[in-house]
């Protein structure tokens, strides 16, 4: 791997980690964030 | 009232956690994203790829999540409907027809891939793939074979009936959870069987970074393809001009993150204004790039070179679409301790999840009937089946090299998926303009925006669509529109025929919109949002 691949390897895996990792800390260190936060699985779409 | 302890709350945190990446990760990390990675240049694809990310990704994500609470806030669940009060015109439902087309569509074709990867499961379950060992050829063959990429109605005949049988397996599967309206049970299933997706990924890693040499190409060469931005001798500058190369990034953007074409609009649509996008999006994009950039960057396509070489990569008649991980994962489960067995779970639980898409897909055409024509659920699911149907069983009869397959994809998630992603934006930046959405993306935010997404929202995500996708149109279109009318010697007209399907699945739905304009109250007497 070149210089060039090994700097866009470093940025592309740890500014996603980075990312996941700092939403994962705001989801678990905000109070109240699992009554308001929502994803497709949960969203109730009056299927019943 | 009674407090819920410190651990149960943790436990909900964890749950929210799961189901908000969980539900970004599929298909589309895995088995698309090396596809289109190998088709581009390796490496050369993650510049445009992480640029798309940053400048079209994050803001769509928010802004169509805001979009459709905002929408459903006023009564409509479906992007025909939402635009219509939106840009308050009965002409706007036509401008939404885009984000229900687009995932019926696509639902034709990735029903397919769903099947292939239940397939797949079995066919490790059962011992069938295991046995063909580390040929390459054996794998690439039984890949053929299985979708019938040999000739045209393959699938028809007594050779391909098995997997047929499995397209109409998923096919009823999917329809029977949505009509019985039981799929919130299967979503809430695979809350937890994504993570072990990541697991079973993770292992897989461990596997491919220890692949020993294969013809002197060793696992630090395949980082070098996937990773490195240019090929030896070339400018970096000089192979980042290739226009396609931008369009299939942030087409694959689109496609993993499911924005820009209707899906999170029309989920979006059944939120409370109080209820959070910033965050929840933020965090399914976060999860779902990391997939994407960390497994699925590190596995399919250096294990693809190691296993094929190079020169293979760089014909693109050996790479379809999402051929690539169904070729070289099966070799590194072949070669890996009790990789029969992580073979049927990592493929079984891509099934999972390509069930869990396969059934958001098909939501936002079910919202439209329903409240465009005023009919209840199951006639709508109905109509929907009939349709979808059709569609499918004409991708599985044309599919000799995929031809049908891979033409729905490209009008689909790289062209009108463009036209959609900046018709929105701009509807979004403009028609609701910075204050009102900058106020709209704050309701409930559990995350503070920065007020620059408003400016990226308005100028720099557009611009960047449009510069991109002008560059593209001009150099590529005319030949694309030039091959549908120039079939291959003895062949019938595969990519017309596919491009005459799109156009009839989009009368249909322009015809529904326009019973439903006659339904719905003019948009000009009700009161403005």
């Amino acid at each position: 791997m070149t210089a060039a691949g090994w700097i866009v390897f470093l940025v592309a895996v740890l500014g996603m980690t980075g990312l996941l990792v700092w939403c994962v800390f705001k989801v678990v260190s905000t109070p109240g964030s699992e009554d308001h936060l929502h994803s497709p699985a949960d969203i109730d779409t009056h299927d019943t | 009232m009674e407090q819920p302890t410190p651990k149960e709350s943790w436990n909900t945190r964890f749950g929210v956690i799961l189901a908000v990446t969980g539900s970004a990760v599929g298909l589309g990390n895995f088995l698309r994203f090396p596809g289109q990675a190998a088709q581009n240049g390796g490496g050369l694809f993650m510049i445009p790829y992480l640029i798309a990310f940053v400048i079209v990704g994050i803001p769509l994500a928010w802004s169509e999540w805001a979009l459709g609470r905002y929408g459903g806030r006023m009564g409509y669940n479906s992007a025909p409907g939402i635009f219509r009060k939106v840009l308050c015109s009965k002409n706007g439902s036509y401008v939404g027809m885009l984000g229900t087309v687009m995932p019926v569509l696509i639902y034709t074709y990735y029903v397919l891939v769903e099947a292939l990867c239940l397939y797949y499961a079995w066919h490790f379950l059962t011992g069938t793939i295991p046995a063909l060992g580390d040929s390459v050829e054996a794998v690439g063959g039984f890949f053929v074979q299985s979708l019938g990429l040999g000739s045209n109605g393959a699938l028809f005949s007594a050779e391909g009936a098995p997997f047929l049988g499995f397209v109409f397996f998923c096919f009823l599967l999917n329809f029977f959870l949505i009509y019985r309206g039981i799929n919130q049970g299967i979503e809430k299933f695979c809350l937890y069987a994504m993570p072990l997706l990541v697991v079973c990924a993770f292992i897989v890693l461990a596997r491919v970074l220890t692949l020993p040499a294969v013809d002197g190409r060793s696992i630090t060469d395949g980082l070098g393809f996937m990773w490195n931005p240019a090929a030896e001798g070339d400018s970096i500058l000089a192979t980042l001009a290739n226009p396609e190369v931008w369009v299939a990034a942030t087409g694959q953007i689109f496609f993993s993150l499911s924005v820009g074409f209707g899906l999170i609009l029309t989920y979006a649509s059944y939120l409370k204004k109080d209820d959070d996008v910033a965050l929840s999006s933020l965090t399914s994009v976060a999860g779902n790039g990391f997939c994407e950039v960390v497994l699925g960057g590190l596995i399919a396509l250096p294990a693809a070179f190691i296993f094929l070489g190079p020169v293979f990569l760089s014909d693109p008649e050996n790479i379809g679409t999402f051929s690539l991980g169904f070729v070289t994962l099966p070799n590194v489960f072949n070669q890996m301790p009790a990789g029969q067995f992580f073979g049927f779970l990592f493929f079984f639980l891509l099934f999972l999840s390509a069930v869990t898409s396969s059934l958001s897909m098909l939501q936002p055409a079910i919202a439209l009937l329903e409240e465009g024509l005023g009919i209840t659920r199951k006639p709508s699911v109905a109509i929907l089946g009939f349709v979808t149907l059709v569609g499918t069983l004409f991708i599985a009869y044309f599919s000799a090299g995929a031809t049908a397959l891979d033409t729905v994809d490209f009008w689909m998630a790289n062209f009108f998926i463009f036209i959609f992603a900046t018709v929105q934006t701009l509807i979004f930046g403009w028609v609701i303009g910075a204050k009102k959405g900058y106020e709209e993306l704050c309701a409930g935010a559990e995350i503070k925006i920065p007020r620059w997404i408003m400016p990226m929202i308005q100028i720099v995500s557009p611009a960047y669509l449009l510069i991109i996708f002008g560059f593209w149109s001009v150099g590529r279109l005319p030949e694309r529109i030039q091959g549908m009318f120039n079939p291959p010697e003895g062949e019938p007209p595969v990519i017309l025929m596919s491009v005459g399907f799109i156009l009839i699945v989009i009368s249909f739905f322009a015809f529904v919109i326009a019973r439903a304009n006659q339904r719905w109250p003019d948009p000009q007497q009700e009161p403005r949002s």
